[in-house]
């Protein structure tokens, strides 16, 4: 606009101290020296302003630029991810710093600023960061407004007073945006790999060791909120990848070509809403059996549930499942093969124990009991820290070692089974899970990681086993801190002791939830949904646009209400005083007449109030004092004032009658 | 109307918005919609620091060609608001910066060159604001509705005055008298100089008197335009601009000629501005 707008000092300051907050956040996961240099900058930028420096020359900014550019690429071997672009954003605005002085390259600052502070919802998206971001917000958005006047004077209470106006008459606008803005589901191009680097979860395959090392997290996995009572603890087996193929140490996914197995479910039906944590994975976790599908996910033949796309975003959907079950009445031959697949060699002593049983037993069930019995009796351990297994790791762990995590035990009875010729199969979930009074859902977490066994039987299709509780019943009836002994290897949330401490958490987890589900988890669908409870008809796009457009339009005429209505002039606080002292006088009948002067009203009232008339006549004194006297001057000390009108409301006040 | 800037910020919200389709942040969302929000509050927020602004122009005081012409403007705030960084330019100057406080007023004296004698029309007055944020620009463009007289420009390396050699009672009578010979008392005419007020007599009596003396009173010169040398007629405008300060600063009686005018020969503030807007005014031939 114009050479007279040109930014002050405050203005810099203010840019600084906004830039500053907003790339606080990234320092945690910039490189040492990024985080450095983009602090020498600002300072360095600051020295300038103090000390009257001139601004550094090109040639000495261009090749720290090139550097800089040079040592991004060398940390992150690229300049397109997600941390490395953000690390060069905040690189290049600290050395844009450097060479800005016109108003032009503050704005450009300060939207590059607003930019920044958008990148940080890449790396978290909590309560925290969001109240937090807001800080930077403030400052950058006072700072717009300190250059937009000119010579850079605007007082500092000026600026906030402005900003946080700006900003507060803006949060209707920004509601009415964030719940009927058509939402578009992305991704609209592919985000760059490292973008999902941070989730963890369920793996499509289960090598001894994955679980256990999955329980030492205490990351929410989902959350489940009922509808009706929360199942028995034993009860909640959430359905995971379900794993058939077995290589000798681990167990993988199959191929997925077959029908799926009929569900007959037996007794009511269990209806629950999960709010699945991103894992970047297609599986999604239900309730064992799942047997009402969340719309658009697939099933597969052992009814493990798919979503089209691998889940990147916190997913909310409903489910229902049958806790009691028949599952797969019958059992094709390429099914029983999958069933009893085994590698060729290894194991000979658990091969021997197995067969010995099938010609022993010869029923399945009795079979199954003896391996139970198995667990139950000879001497195993439940812990999270079993020792190194050899190449034949089922041999290892049921005849020499005896320790192992749920993993282990699920591993070695279902190749036991497969050996005495009975099929089965892995399912890695997670079991259990905590009640969070406050909200009344559900949390699970990774510590919940569990694997379990599924066996075949001709009578009753597939039957659910967890040979883990045979060896630590308390895992399945109170969960995993129970279950250990040594138990502090577990997140600490996942621990029964500091018991303020875990109240504490699921309080801020509640508030957390609601966080997940209704902010951070606002979709096109809920957004829909939304707009079909308002209008009670089913809502589409138009229907959206159209009650977008009309309430922002409503929004900006109410603010326009209020900001062009005229400002009353303030009520001078003696006069407000007066008005008090008149009003009571009222009560006691004395009505001052239209026009009529203190001294009138005082002549009067002194009359009918004799025992208060040196009062009244010292309150009309004060007033016409204040009001009217040498007080009302302008370069009269405010400390008398303030004294005078000091004894005049205590005057009042205790005027009773 | 967007500035700039505001553009700038359309661009840097689109991208924001895009991130966060794509990434699905739902934090994005609401930032960029906050601050999209917070663009058009600004909006709101400049209309208003412009909105309900009473201009009013003062005629402003004549100039001689080639200073400016100085606009004073008075806003008027009746609205109990502040209005801050209000810019005011005439034509496509650069802008002035004025606040108003709350019901009050703010003044600011705009200049605009002039160049040749005559009406000077005074351009269009451009208010504008772009505070608070400068996302936006308000503007209202007015016209002031009043001119500047503009006297020719003086010459610049002035002939000294004719003396005596005009016509009629010219300056032969010069000598006779002195500058402090006292001729009586007149009264106080807007120009005269201080030292000549004749304090005691206008003390006494009703109104101001100055002295009179008859160096002044007799001492006369004739202007004339047709006896001014000069190569056309805007060069002898300027010279007899020059000798009509010159004289009126010299305390000398003078009169002017110009075709069609005849101004009789006299020493006021009043006769000077007629004398100057004279020859201001002068048609072309």
């Amino acid at each position: 606009m114009s050479l007279a707008i040109k930014p002050g000092k405050a203005d810099l300051h203010w840019l600084l101290g906004a830039m500053l907050l907003a790339m606080a956040l990234h320092f945690s996961h910039f490189p040492l020296w990024t985080s450095a240099l983009i602090v020498l900058f600002m300072a360095w930028r600051l020295l300038l302003q103090w000390r009257q420096w001139a601004m550094p020359r090109l040639w000495l900014l261009l090749p720290i630029t090139l550097l800089g550019v040079a040592g991004i690429y060398l940390q992150y071997r690229t300049l397109f991810g997600r941390d490395a672009s953000v690390a060069l954003l905040a690189l290049m605005l600290s050395l844009k710093l450097m060479e800005s002085s016109t108003r032009r390259d503050y704005v450009i600052l300060i939207f590059a600023g607003y930019f920044l502070t958008v990148t940080a919802f890449l790396f978290d998206q909590s309560l925290w960061v969001g109240g937090y971001l807001l800080l930077p917000v403030f400052g950058l958005t006072a700072c717009l407004v300190g250059i937009s006047y000119p010579h850079g004077v605007l007082s500092n209470r000026l600026r906030s007073r402005l900003s946080l106006t700006l900003l507060l008459q803006a949060a209707p606008l920004m509601l009415m945006l964030f719940l009927l803005f058509p939402r578009i589901p992305g991704p609209l191009w592919g985000v760059p790999q490292d973008a999902y680097r941070a989730m963890s979860g369920l793996n499509d395959h289960m090598q001894p060791g994955d679980i256990s090392e999955l329980s030492l997290s205490g990351a929410v996995a989902f959350r489940v909120q009922f509808q009706g009572e929360i199942p028995a603890q034993r009860q909640l087996y959430w359905r995971g990848p379900v794993l058939w193929q077995f290589d000798g140490r681990g167990w993988h996914m199959a191929g997925n070509d077959h029908a799926v197995e009929k569900l007959e479910g037996l007794g009511e039906a269990v209806s629950y809403t999960m709010t699945l944590e991103p894992h970047n994975r297609r599986w999604l976790l239900m309730l064992d059996v799942p047997h009402i599908l969340p719309a658009g996910t697939f099933l597969t033949s052992e009814r493990q549930v798919l979503a089209p796309m691998p889940v990147r975003t916190r997913m909310r959907y409903n489910g229902s499942s049958h806790t009691q079950y028949h599952l797969a009445a019958g059992l094709g031959s390429r099914e029983l093969a999958r069933a009893l697949q085994l590698p060729p060699g290894g194991n000979p002593r658990s091969r021997a124990l197995a067969m010995a049983w099938q010609r022993e037993l010869q029923t399945p069930e009795r079979i199954i009991n003896a391996a139970l019995t198995m667990f139950r009796s000879q001497g195993f351990f439940y812990t999270l820290t079993p020792p190194q297994l050899g190449d034949d790791a089922i041999d290892d762990f049921l005849f020499s070692s005896k320790r192992g995590f749920c993993e282990h035990y699920a591993s070695s009875f279902a190749y036991l089974m497969r050996a005495a010729g009975i099929p089965a199969r892995i399912v890695t979930g997670y079991q259990g899970g905590e009640t969070n009074p406050v909200g009344q859902y559900l949390i699970v977490r990774q510590s919940d990681a569990h694997a379990w066994v599924e066996v075949w039987l001709a009578s009753r299709g597939w039957v659910r086993l967890d040979p883990t509780a045979a060896v630590a019943p308390s895992r399945v009836d109170s969960g995993i801190n129970t279950a250990l002994t040594d138990n502090t290897l577990l997140p600490i949330l996942a621990r029964q002791d500091h018991a303020w401490l875990r109240k504490l958490y699921l309080n801020w987890d509640a508030v957390n939830n609601g966080w997940n589900q209704w902010v951070l988890g606002y979709n096109q669908q809920r957004q829909l949904e939304l707009l079909s409870r308002i209008t009670g008809t089913t809502a589409n796009w138009q229907q959206l646009m159209l009650w977008l457009t009309g309430s922002l339009l409503l929004m900006a005429l109410l603010l326009c209400a209020l900001l062009f209505r005229r400002k009353r002039m303030p009520i001078d606080p003696a006069q407000a005083l007066y008005l008090r002292y008149l009003a009571k006088l009222s009560r006691r009948g004395i009505q001052a007449g239209a026009g009529e002067g203190p001294l009138s009203i005082q002549q009067r009232a002194g009359k009918l109030l004799p025992q208060h008339e040196a009062e009244i006549a010292r309150i009309t004194r004060l007033y016409l004092a204040l009001r009217y006297g040498p007080h009302a001057e302008p370069h009269a000390e405010p400390h008398a004032e303030r004294k005078t009108m000091a004894e005049l409301r205590s005057l009042i006040e205790r005027l009773d009658c | 109307m967007p500035s700039r800037a505001g553009w700038g910020l359309a661009i840097v919200l689109f991208a924001m918005l895009t991130g966060a389709i794509n990434y699905t942040l739902s934090l994005g969302f609401i930032l960029t919609f906050l601050l999209a929000g917070m663009a058009l509050v600004s909006l709101l927020h400049t209309w208003r620091n412009l909105a309900w602004l009473q201009v009013e122009a003062a005629p402003p005081p004549a100039v001689f060609a080639g200073q400016d012409a100085i606009l004073q403007i008075t806003l008027t705030e009746d609205r109990g608001r502040d209005r801050l960084a209000i810019a005011a330019g005439i034509g496509g100057q650069e802008p002035l910066f004025v606040d108003v406080p709350a019901n009050g007023t703010g003044t600011l004296a705009i200049g605009s060159p002039t160049l040749k004698r005559g009406w000077h029309a005074i351009g269009t007055l451009t208010l504008s604001t772009g505070f608070p944020g400068g996302l936006f620009r308000a503007w209202s463009k007015l016209e002031p509705g009043v001119r500047c007289l503009v006297y020719p420009r003086p010459a610049s390396s002035s002939l000294p005055l004719p003396q005596g050699n005009m016509p009629g009672r010219g300056g032969s009578l010069s000598s006779q008298v002195g500058d402090e010979d006292f001729a009586g008392l007149r009264l106080y005419q807007r120009g005269d100089s201080p030292r000549r007020i004749d304090w005691k007599a206008s003390s006494r009596e009703q109104g101001m008197y100055s002295r009179e003396f008859h160096a002044e009173s007799q001492q006369q010169v004739w202007l004339d335009l047709a006896q001014t040398p000069g190569s056309d007629l805007e060069q002898r405008l300027s010279q007899l601009t020059s000798w009509i300060m010159q004289a009126h600063d010299a305390d000398q009686r003078y009169g002017l000629r110009l075709p069609g005018t005849h101004i009789a020969p006299a020493h006021s503030q009043a006769h000077y501005e007629a004398c100057l807007r004279a020859l201001a005014l002068l048609e072309a031939e």
